[in-house]
């Protein structure tokens, strides 16, 4: 049985909150340093199966303004963002678009939708 | 033209936004908010990534998602006016606005009080003097920012970065995502100036190098940017000859801090203060001329909007309740000093009546600590509030509410301090 | 097809601009041709921004001639072209006793070269008018006729003078050879093609040699000299200066002046530093370092934080270290201005006279019967009543949306900078005909509202819009995002 610390930092929230992981055989059995139980959670995932929110742009036709920006509605895996936020380079959307509006549905097919931040109204 | 207004808000940004519902909610009747931009939510619009609105809203939402819940919440109020596109010239100490926009030409507005959320802008290349030529790709990271993210287009395709405050770490990010390589962020400091949580998510995420206590020496290019010489700088910041070496770039952002916008408060002669750079204000967040309030970045820079929404919404009541002569009354008025490892807070004094009164404290400590730390209010040499911490850094603003009975009580003035220990 | 012109003058610095200005009068087809984006864009835009009285240099030179005359056409043209002058007057201040000798000398060679007014004042005179300056000064020299120009502004007026009467201004255009036949000029070649001319203006600045050179006139050569500068917000003027200071006068220059600027800021520099690039103008810290210590002799507070800016102009110095000025010994028709350093922005318009004089002998040409001498107006909206204000938005509503907050400029006045006869093509160019970008925020929020007008009014993609040089592009299109 291997068993090892960890020191990371969680990203929940401005707090930061500066965790000690305990792992042992790859499974984490113990958070300490953590405020709330998220960084407990944070601390799981983040060394099993790191995620990420993803927040971007999309151009946007016949808005106010050319950009609409836009977020994840739920976390996506770490390792896929760049290229969602690459796919998202070539999407367009037409106003008006309120906020949570899907603009990609399933991105990439990983089960997550990227929504509108705001509205936009027609110019 | 003159209209006369319960509270006038300069600055449509989420200090504006938040200050016009509290006043709305506190019993004034007629509210306008000047906005200079094409929309009301300030630099929110720009910032579109994640992480605000925990505090405020309990939620966590995108600046844009945070400016739209500021807005959604006062634009159908029938006591909250909002003009956009204009800009206003000048404040005076009778409480007359004089404002511009295309199609109002020039106004003159006349409020019974008002509040000051001009927000803040960012430090320039020159105000930290960085040698060489001057060529075509340094921009504030705040306006490559906008650029990016609300115009549509790029500064360039291999960037330098120029201080790990916030919004440097999160363009670090933001360019990585739109294809372009970010060379390294430099921090003329030891320690960072953002949040620890955007380092990991902006820079480590991405295998971008930070380089504590380093900065540019030089930037070279004719006619734009072809590359920057770094060095290391010893404990006084300046360049250690010998440590310098090139990065190839055609961008350089600068993140290097932001100053309050206090050009009106000027105007008016408002007292400022040296370190914040913005209006001295008491509890109410009520500047030296009476009537007049402040809140959010334009007193102080924050680190979080939530923070500023709490401000404005104090600014905001106390605005709405002098509007209507409910003043509440300043028959002491008692300095808050800084103590020991505090370097600023915020109000620098309360002026209390008969009333009791919440009061909420701002502080920026002057280095990073930790371990068993205490925070300290002391009044006449008594501790009246304590609160015991376990880190804490120069870029995360400190705040704690003082509760009312401990407020009622006090006779002298209070010093606030940060002790090792419990 | 090769164009055709009578005059060909190469350089859109204070120099050309005002000899294509003072040729324009003339019946002669003028051509100014500049390699920037701008007029301006050389030793015009960086320097100390002073006319001069005229007590530096020696009596008989050429520079004190053409000091002493232009600052007093710059009397005339104040009012004429508009130009951002103000006569504020000057010190040179002496801490020794040797310095107060010096004094003397500079005032009996500014009597002998023809400055009228100067006098010898006490320490506690020059500190009545000036409170900050060094307890140290003993007496400093008091010239009168002196005063702050904006040399970027004197530039665009003579060129916009120039258009109005009927030259034309090539930007973007470099000379690249020119052709001489039988010993007199016949063209000049430029990236835009040839011009085919009699006469040529050299007023190349730090390149007049190698332009010489184009024509096979070897006579003299230019070695370039940088001048580093600090510039402090307005607010640091009350703790400055209002006028201009100098110290006592070294054998090769004229010393670290702190000197107020027509806009209310205040600057401090210059050093000299002899080098070999002609547009190598980086600022560097050991430069700095030397013109704050200078500075720091005549106004010992100095309030570093509201420093915005430092910069630094290249300046010509020939090897006679005087004005050549004159035609060309080897090619008929090529008139140089050449070696124009200080005082060379005084000197601008008496040069012009004198050259625009000779080649219209040369050619035979007549002064022009209707001679446009005003410019046409410009609305500067900070400086207007309430009144005038709104009627000016009423007319145009551009005027009612500030884009510079930190300088009150509004889309209106952006508009028109663009607009003007050589109008503004690039964001520095608005900056330095508006002052949009100018101030505390450095473009900060106005930098992306104006790379928008550029765009909308030169009907340009952003990605097209410079921020100042040939290539300054400061935008690009987003990668994999097509932009319709």
């Amino acid at each position: 049985m291997s068993t090892e610390t960890k020191i990371l930092n969680c990203i929940n929230c401005p707090l930061s909150c500066e965790l000690t992981a305990t792992v042992e055989d790859g499974v984490v059995t113990n958070v300490t340093g953590n405020f709330c139980p998220r960084g407990a959670q944070y601390a799981k995932e983040e060394l099993t199966a790191p995620t990420r929110m993803l927040t971007s742009t999309v151009r946007i036709e016949g808005g106010r303004l050319p950009l609409l920006p836009v977020v994840s509605a739920k976390k996506l895996p770490k390792g896929r963002v760049v290229e969602c936020a690459e796919a998202l380079r070539t999407v367009s959307v037409k106003a008006p678009v309120h906020a949570g509006d899907v603009v990609a549905a399933d991105i990439l097919g990983l089960g997550v939708d990227i929504v509108a931040s705001r509205d936009m109204e027609t110019a | 033209m003159s209209d006369m207004y319960d509270v006038i808000i300069v600055g449509g940004g989420p200090a504006g936004l938040s200050a016009a519902l509290s006043a709305q909610q506190n019993g004034a009747k007629k509210i306008l908010v000047l906005e200079r931009d094409r929309e009301a939510g300030g630099i929110l619009q720009q910032c579109v990534h994640n992480g605000f609105g925990l505090h405020h809203f309990k939620e966590e939402l995108t600046g844009p998602g945070y400016a739209q819940r500021c807005y959604d919440l006062v634009k159908d109020l029938p006591e909250v006016e909002i003009l956009v596109d204009t800009m206003v010239l000048e404040v005076r100490k009778d409480k007359t606005v004089r404002a511009i926009n295309p199609t109002r030409g020039v106004m003159e507005l006349k409020g019974k009080s008002i509040v000051l959320t001009m927000g803040c802008r960012e430090r320039t290349r020159g105000a930290i003097r960085i040698p060489g030529t001057r060529p075509a790709g340094v921009y504030t990271a705040g306006a490559a920012q906008r650029m990016v993210n609300m115009e549509g287009y790029i500064p360039g395709k291999k960037v330098v970065i120029l201080g790990s405050g916030d919004i440097g770490l999160i363009m670090a990010r933001r360019m990585s995502l739109e294809g372009c390589k970010v060379q390294a962020v430099l921090e003329i400091c030891p320690f960072s100036n953002g949040l620890t949580r955007n380092i990991v998510q902006c820079l480590n995420d991405y295998d971008i190098p930070l380089h504590l206590s380093h900065t540019i020496v030089a930037i070279h290019g004719k006619d734009r940017v072809t590359g920057v010489t770094v060095a290391k700088v010893d404990d006084k910041m300046r360049p250690i000859a010998g440590t310098e070496f090139e990065i190839d770039c055609d961008t350089v952002l600068l993140s290097v801090g932001l100053i309050p916008e206090n050009e009106l408060s000027r105007g008016l002669g408002l007292a400022i203060h040296p370190l914040t750079s913005g209006p001295i204000v008491d509890q109410r967040r009520e500047t030296s001329e009476l009537g007049i309030f402040a809140a959010g970045n334009v007193v102080h820079v924050h680190d979080l909007v939530d923070f500023v929404s709490d401000e404005a919404e104090i600014a905001g009541k106390f605005a709405a309740k002098a509007a209507l002569g409910e003043g509440g009354g300043r028959k002491r008025d008692l300095a808050v000093s800084t103590g020991a490892n505090v370097r600023t807070c915020v109000p620098q004094h309360l002026r209390l009546g008969d009333d009791a009164e919440k009061v909420r404290l701002f502080m920026r400590v002057t280095q990073p600590m930790r371990g068993k730390l205490k925070l300290k209010v002391t009044s006449g040499g008594e501790e009246v509030f304590a609160k015991p911490l376990m880190i804490a850094k120069p870029s995360e603003m400190i705040a704690v509410d003082l509760p009312e009975a401990k407020i009622a009580a006090l006779s002298s003035e209070l010093t606030v301090s940060l002790e090792e220990g419990n | 097809m090769e164009r055709e012109a009578d005059v060909v003058v190469i350089g859109g610095g204070i120099v050309g601009t005002a000899t294509l200005a003072a040729l324009a009068r003339y019946d002669l087809k003028c051509v100014l041709v500049e390699k920037e984006p701008d007029v301006a864009a050389g030793t015009t835009k960086a320097n100390s921004a002073i006319l001069h009285a005229g007590f530096d240099a020696p009596t008989g030179s050429m520079k004190a001639r053409m000091n002493v005359e232009g600052n007093r056409l710059y009397h005339e043209l104040r009012d004429e072209l508009d130009l951002d002058i103000e006569w504020t007057g000057s010190f040179v201040c002496a801490t020794t006793e040797e310095e107060e000798a010096q004094l003397q000398e500079l005032k009996k060679r500014g009597e002998a070269n023809g400055v009228s007014g100067l006098e010898i004042w006490s320490g506690d005179k020059v500190r009545e008018k000036e409170p900050n300056l060094s307890t140290a000064i003993r007496s400093a020299l008091w010239a009168p006729t002196a005063g702050l120009c904006w040399p970027f502004g004197l530039a665009a007026a003579f060129a916009e003078n120039a258009m109005e009467n009927g030259a034309e201004i090539m930007r973007d255009c470099e000379v690249t050879d020119i052709r001489v036949e039988d010993g007199k000029i016949a063209a000049v070649e430029t990236t835009e093609g040839a011009i085919r001319a009699r006469f040529v203006v050299n007023a190349a600045g730090v390149f007049a040699d190698k332009v010489a050179a184009m024509a096979g006139d070897k006579s003299f050569s230019i070695r370039p000299r940088k001048g580093e500068y600090v510039l402090f917000d307005k607010t640091a003027q009350e703790k400055m200066v209002k006028g201009i200071v100098f110290p006592a006068p070294t054998k090769t220059s004229k010393g670290i002046l702190v000197c107020a600027t027509t806009h209310g800021n205040v600057f401090v520099g210059p050093n000299a530093q002899e080098q070999e690039s002609r547009d190598d103008t980086a600022v560097t810290t050991a430069g700095m370092d030397e013109i704050i210590a200078g500075a720091k002799k005549l106004v010992p507070e100095l309030p570093m934080g509201a420093a915005i800016t430092q910069f630094a102009g290249i300046r010509a110095v020939s090897d006679t270290n005087d004005f050549i000025i004159g035609e060309s010994k080897t090619a008929k028709g090529l008139y140089h201005a050449a070696g124009i350093q200080s005082p060379g922005l005084t000197s601008a318009p008496a040069i012009a006279r004198l050259l625009s004089e000779e080649i219209a002998k040369a050619a035979g040409a007549q002064a022009k019967k209707n001679v446009v001498k005003e410019r046409p107006a410009q609305p500067v909206f900070r400086e207007l009543s309430a009144e005038e204000q709104a009627a000016l938005i009423k007319k145009d509503a551009r005027y009612g949306r500030v884009i510079c907050r930190c300088e009150t400029i509004t889309e209106g006045e952006i508009v028109d900078a663009i607009r003007r006869p050589c109008g503004a093509r690039t964001v520095d160019g608005v900056k330095r005909r508006t002052r949009a970008g100018m101030g505390r925020c450095q473009g900060g929020f106005c930098g992306p509202r104006v790379i928008e007008i550029l765009s909308r009014e030169l009907s340009i993609p952003v990605p097209k819009v410079r921020k100042d040089g040939k290539d300054s592009y400061m935008y690009e299109e987003k990668l994999g995002g097509a932009r319709k």
